[in-house]
């Protein structure tokens, strides 16, 4: 048995999660429009490669990566591109996007796919990185990092432990315990490529003890030769548990500092999800276009979870899970704790979505908030060890650097201290805000370096070229001047030859007389 | 555009008004008890004072322009009225509690800022005012039934509170006694033994044959609920009453003659109700878990401080004053480990 720890704070919740599993992950009807956003992962966005009127095939290129931090974005149907637009997204901000539209035939014709399933233990690491990049393959599980980048080692040669994420410690989310439920074999055969790619010492597939099944399932996918390097590790049901560094904690005692990433420590986490779209990348040659998205509340009559494309709008899914309208209070993406409201259910499903919340009035409480008692609550419940009340007072404050002080970008957002909270403050909101003015600020400062550095520069060149005008001006001078020693000379010279050429003709002269 | 909510999509788990619901029903047995050993004149003073608390937290709300119904409901008026009257001696003029109530609700909190904002426990700041503008009516104590074998009935109280007419057949002298703690000072000072005292006063022995004794037992009882239910932590109270015992404790060995023992000190006076009632006010505490150590401990010794030497016979609402200004100070270097940083591994 392998030692746990714990992490400090954090709650008991009620799981929610029998409403989603009553049923087997069922395939999604393919929608009549396809709107697939270029950006759906941390970083760059991708560019299209595609026109309005190409016909593409499923699974076909049409966004190209930009930059190393990055994806490509594929067609999750075949059909025609009927347009390449802004279209409202699931973003935190709720903004809009540039995607891409395809109108579906429903034929669901695929390009022909590579599979590269003998070879893959004789591919260079570095070779199977790119295969998963160019399978336009981001973190499932919900931040979205472009996976061959968390695959890359780097300069830290050796990766000690690579942990498979399957806690799913949100409230009402299963897509990843359906998933481990129905499909270990292909959980663990990814996780065995992520392993060859990382050169990973050992494995831990991590999973809340709430989950029975999932744990079975996977204890009995595993051949006894894997088991001497892939362990299932129970884990108490505690939200956050699944959070990467209180994850990391929890398995392996390291307490990863908010400045650096678990790679320097030797660790990766990887969502089950990923495992199983990087074994399709690999084994198969499947890019990434569709996902599992666990679709569910009391707003819908069968809540379960859905195996859809990316880019099925998200109102379709809702209608076949069963859609009562007139109960729906919000649409939210991701779970209760940490997922955000949508307010254009068209939205399209992205890499990321891993669940839609259809919420009634009745699951959330209707209250203003009131000031702040101090009880203290707040800080006994955040994982990160922060003093929420504090943060709060500095971001209503608008003072920023005091924020800073208490330690805000160490916030991970989990909700535990809004949760809790007996005036019903919205807290998190306040640090999110917090976070992008600061984020603006440094903007704003870059920005303002950076037309510093332009203006620099600008000197720079006029002092260079009065130098440079001086120098030429010094230059011809000298030129002149030397032209003018070297005309005398020439003259001089041509003086001399010409007395010489007058002697040689006065003695010619003279010889012929 | 609609307004777009944000995260936590639950129900909330907890609200100010059930954590002050909370505290004001835990505080029905030592309501209760009092009535029992001391007569009606707590629930007169208790009413008094709730209806002063919402007339001024009414009025003040309005004068600053508040929403009315859900500052009104959240129950800390309530709270802090149920406070004062369970300091102040049953019979006592009507206008003394009604006086020190408007004091704590419009200067102690809303000159403040309101709920949230205080830095001082308004409860306290309106007893400690009592205490220095009136120091005599504050000691004039009634002994607990079990002594007298009577107290005064509502009617009698009541009439008395509001007009200071006393029945016929009693004077102010019979039914008046100075609280335990406050004889034991002045008989020590006296030149007599802690053990002569206390022989000579049936309140102080047995231990529970006397109000205070239960009293301080029900308030422990209603302390531990709240403990339970997570509306205050452990750590004021076990704090708080570790250092009375310890100091207490000292002080008995060095010289039982001049100094009563701990239990005396914990199950006597204050020390109870302060512990779990007083300190613990989550807006005027301190708020990190090794902060609200150092503030308990703070606030016991400086009760102790003063029974032991001071001017008056309890100290508890001094040492919450003197505490809560030193809140801010604790909470700045008593701030919790950041996750990763600086743990014990790395
Ligand atoms: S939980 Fe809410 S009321 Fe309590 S201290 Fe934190 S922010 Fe203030
Ligand atoms: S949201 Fe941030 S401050 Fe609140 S509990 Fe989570 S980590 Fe702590």
């Amino acid at each position: 048995m392998r030692k746990l720890w714990s992490f400090r704070g954090g709650l008991k919740l009620d799981g929610h999660k029998q409403l989603s599993m009553q049923q087997p992950i069922t395939a999604a009807d393919i929608p009549e429009y396809l709107v697939i956003p270029l950006q759906q992962h941390i970083g760059e966005a991708a560019y299209p490669i595609v026109d309005v009127g190409d016909r593409v095939l499923t699974g076909q290129i049409i966004a190209q990566a930009e930059g190393y931090v990055s994806a490509p974005v594929h067609a999750s149907g075949s059909g025609e591109v009927v347009a390449i637009e802004d279209r409202p997204i699931a973003h935190p901000s709720g903004m809009h996007g540039m995607c891409i539209v395809i109108k579906t035939d429903g034929k669901d014709e695929w390009i022909t796919l590579t599979p590269h399933a003998e070879d893959y233990r004789q591919l260079d690491p570095s070779a199977l990185r790119n295969l998963i990049r160019d399978a336009g393959i981001v973190g499932l599980g919900g931040a979205g990092f472009p996976t061959y980048i968390k695959l890359n080692p780097g300069t830290k040669k050796h990766i000690d432990t690579l942990i498979l994420n399957g806690v799913e410690c949100e409230p009402y989310i299963t897509c990843d315990a359906m998933l481990m439920q129905e499909s270990a074999r292909q959980i663990i055969d990814g996780l065995m490529i992520m392993r060859h790619a990382l050169q990973a010492r050992q494995c831990v597939i991590a999973i809340e003890d709430n989950k029975p099944d999932a744990i079975q399932a996977m204890h009995s996918a595993l051949t006894s030769q894997e088991s001497t390097f892939i362990e299932v590790v129970t884990i108490p049901t505690r939200y956050p548990a699944g959070s990467e560094k209180q994850l990391i904690k929890t398995v392996t005692g390291v307490e990863i500092p908010s400045n650096r990433l678990p790679l320097q420590h030797g660790i990766v986490c990887q969502n089950v999800g990923t495992a199983v779209a990087v074994g399709q990348a690999i084994l198969e040659g499947k890019p990434l276009v569709s996902r599992i998205v666990t679709v569910t509340g009391h707003a819908l009559h069968a809540p379960r979870n859905y195996h859809a494309r990316i880019g099925t709008p998200m109102i379709d899914l809702l209608q076949q899970a069963g859609l009562n309208e007139h109960k729906l209070a919000r649409l939210v993406m991701g779970g209760p704790m940490m997922g955000f409201e949508i307010p254009e259910h068209t939205s399209p499903v992205l890499k990321t979505t891993n669940c839609l919340l259809a919420v009634t009035q009745d699951d959330v409480g209707q209250s203003s908030a009131m000031p702040c008692i101090r009880c203290g609550e707040c800080t006994r419940v955040c994982p990160a060890g922060l003093l929420p009340q504090q943060l709060y007072w500095h971001a209503r404050a608008k003072d920023f650097d005091m924020t800073q002080k208490y330690n805000l970008f160490d916030c991970i957002e989990c909700g535990c201290c809004t949760y809790v909270c007996p005036s019903h403050i919205p807290l998190v909101q306040y640090y999110r805000f917090a976070k992008t003015e600061i984020w603006a600020q440094e903007r704003d400062r870059k920005k303002s370096d950076h037309a510093r550095e332009r203006h620099e520069f600008h000197q720079y060149r006029l002092e260079r070229k009065k130098q440079e005008d001086e120098e030429r001006r010094r230059k011809k001078k000298e030129l002149l001047k030397n032209a003018q020693q070297k005309s005398d000379k020439q003259d001089a010279i041509a003086a001399a030859l010409a007395r010489v050429e007058a002697k040689k003709a006065q003695q010619k002269q003279e010889a012929g007389e | 555009m609609t307004q777009i909510h944000t995260s936590p999509h639950t129900p909330f788990s907890n609200s100010v008004s059930r954590m002050m619901t909370l505290v004001i029903l835990t505080l029905i047995p030592a309501m209760l008890a009092y009535i029992w050993f001391f007569g009606w004149g707590i629930l007169i003073n208790s009413l008094i004072c709730i209806v002063t608390a919402y007339l001024t937290e009414a009025w003040m709300l309005r004068l600053r322009k508040r929403p009315l119904w859900p500052f009104l409901s959240d129950g800390s008026a309530l709270i802090t009225a149920l406070l004062i009257a369970f300091a102040l001696p049953p019979i006592i003029a009507w206008w003394i509690p009604a006086l020190a109530t408007a004091f704590a609700i419009i200067i102690a909190k809303h000159l403040y800022g309101g709920l949230g904002y205080n830095p001082f426990n308004p409860a306290m700041v309106g007893y400690a005012m009592l205490l220095i503008v009136f120091p005599k009516q504050m000691t004039a104590w009634i002994p607990a039934a079990t002594e007298n074998g009577f107290t005064l009935n509502f009617v009698e109280n009541l009439h008395y509170n509001l007009f200071a007419e006393l029945p016929a057949d009693k004077t102010y002298d019979m039914i008046t006694q100075a609280t335990p703690l406050d004889m034991l000072d002045i008989q020590v000072a006296l030149g007599k033994t802690v053990a002569e005292v206390e022989a000579g006063f049936i309140q102080f022995s047995p231990y529970f044959g006397d109000g205070w004794d239960w009293i301080s037992l029900m308030f422990l009882f209603g302390g531990l609920i709240l403990i339970y239910k997570r509306v205050i932590t452990w750590h004021i109270p076990v704090a708080m009453l570790t250092s009375i015992a310890v100091l207490s404790g000292l002080a008995w060995i060095i010289n039982a003659d001049a100094n009563p023992d701990p239990l005396f000190h914990l199950l006597g006076g204050a020390s109870m109700i302060g512990a779990f009632y007083i300190a613990t006010d989550p807006v005027t505490a301190s708020t990190t878990p090794l902060g609200r150590l150092i503030y308990g401990a703070g606030i016991g010794i400086i009760t102790y401080i003063i029974r032991a030497w001071g001017g008056y016979p309890d100290g508890v609402a001094f040492g919450v004053l003197i505490m809560n200004m030193a809140v801010p100070t604790i909470d700045y270097y008593t701030q919790p480990r950041v996750f990763g940083q600086g743990g014990a591994n790395d």
